[in-house]
């Protein structure tokens, strides 16, 4: 967790950042560069469950028909998905779904969110095993609710085989498979991923970018001051990445679960 | 393996390739996140919602029976007070004609008691007058044999006469005095 400060303090700063700033050494064992299973990722990412478990629990201990502002706040969070992603795309069978767009929508949010909280700083989604597992459970999901909404052949056949011309079936098929069945879940993955990467390798090049000038320099001083400034304002940027990227990811899900619950291709 | 000797031993990462240790870690977080929010929480907030909806329609529902019975009501006292109007109204009716029905009797009963009463009247008067007449009659009868014999100064020794005689001057004094 103090690794990048560490660095920072021995004005060790290397620049340009690399893909190392991205690993960094564990917690349990101390120090250890190739143990990965207490880092500081891994602790957002059981931090992020837990804030989201006691904030849900503590907010819906006791819900009333008339709701306290705790109460009404996590209604809305799950009110907002599930209204505007579940029941928007999907009609009345969104409501099934909800509970787990909801989830996902809120833990993709909050790991996000930490890329841009003090002393955080990095969301763990900048790591692709975490995006990838959500991917990995939307590619399952939609395809099992395919199958068991269509049958196995005729859900395939409904994904695989667009309603055209006999002759350019051949064409249509694989790549009908090929963005369905391959491309999705990467997609889905190396999005989240690939934003949130870039947008800790912006800052941490505008950061990093002000140290190293400073030091080469002391009258690169108001350049560096406007590289801090500049971070100050791509930590916008970046937090309507973070809403945005979370948004994407959950409507994607619904989309895709849409297209499997769908009777028509 | 450039890197690794040059760092030290520290192994280099390509962030596409996903750290195995860390799927495990994040699968298991995210289960238990899923398994508690989609167990203990969303379920509630749907119940919840449904209980609003609920207590939303029934409180419309409610209000519209409510409504309904008030009209009802209103409807029921309409008829209700229309109903006392006519009643009120024969009940008056019925009121004057009793009145002038019992006012009508107890005219017709004066009327009769008085006529009653003159007819008596009449009828004592006519009596006593008769009386009165017939003792007159005697009287004078006895009065006029007695001044007539005191100035003829001769007792008539035959009644049979006498009656006769006086029966003629009284029939002819009533007939005068008739006349």
């Amino acid at each position: 967790m103090f690794g990048q400060a560490n660095v920072l303090a021995a004005g060790q700063a290397a620049f340009p950042p690399s893909v190392e700033d991205f690993y960094l050494p564990s917690i349990l064992p101390w120090g250890a560069h190739d143990s990965y299973w207490f880092t500081k990722i891994t602790a957002m990412v059981w931090v992020a469950a837990g804030i989201l478990i006691i904030f849900f629990l503590a907010t819906y201990r006791k819900p009333q028909l008339v709701p306290t502002k705790k109460q009404w706040l996590a209604e809305s969070i799950y009110g907002f998905v599930r209204n505007n992603i579940a029941v928007d795309m999907l009609g009345h069978r969104g409501v099934r779904f909800a509970p787990y767009f909801t989830t996902l929508f809120c833990f993709v949010l909050l790991t996000n969110f930490f890329a841009i909280v003090p002393l955080f700083q990095i969301s763990p989604n900048s790591h692709i095993a975490f995006p990838a597992i959500l991917a990995v459970i939307s590619y399952v999901l939609f395809n099992y609710i395919g199958i068991r909404q269509h049958g196995f052949v005729k859900y395939f056949k409904n994904s695989l085989v667009p309603p055209a011309p006999w002759f350019i079936l051949p064409l249509l098929i694989p790549i009908e498979l090929f963005s369905t069945f391959i491309v999705r879940p990467f997609s889905l993955a190396v999005r989240l991923f690939a934003n949130m990467f870039a947008g800790h390798m912006l800052l941490l090049v505008f950061t990093l970018g002000g140290f190293a000038m400073i030091s080469a320099n002391a009258w690169l001083a108001p350049v560096s001051v406007l590289s801090w400034v500049m971070t100050i304002a791509l930590t916008f940027l970046e937090f309507l990445v973070i809403c945005l990227q979370a948004y994407v990811f959950t409507v994607l899900t619904a989309s895709y679960v849409q297209g499997a619950l769908a009777d028509e291709h | 393996m450039y890197f690794l000797a040059a760092e030290g031993g520290e192994s280099t990462h390509n962030p596409i390739i996903p750290i195995w240790q860390e799927i495990v870690v994040g699968s298991v977080a995210f289960a238990v996140l899923c398994f508690v929010l989609m167990k203990f929480v969303f379920p509630r907030m749907e119940q919840t919602f449904q209980a609003r909806v609920d207590a939303i329609e029934g409180g419309i529902k409610r209000a519209e029976a409510a409504q309904a019975e008030a009209n009802q009501l209103l409807e029921q006292y309409r008829a209700q007070l229309a109903e006392a109007r006519t009643d009120a109204a024969k009940i008056r009716d019925d009121a004057r004609a009793d009145a002038e029905g019992i006012r009508q009797d107890i005219l017709g009963k004066a009327r009769e008691e008085s006529d009653r009463i003159i007819a008596a009247g009449k009828e004592q008067l006519a009596a006593e007058r008769a009386t009165i007449v017939r003792e007159l009659r005697t009287e004078v009868g006895t009065i006029a044999v007695d001044l007539a014999s005191k100035i003829v100064g001769e007792s008539l020794a035959d009644e049979a006469r006498r009656k006769g005689t006086v029966d003629r001057f009284l029939s002819n004094l009533e007939s005068t005095g008739a006349r």
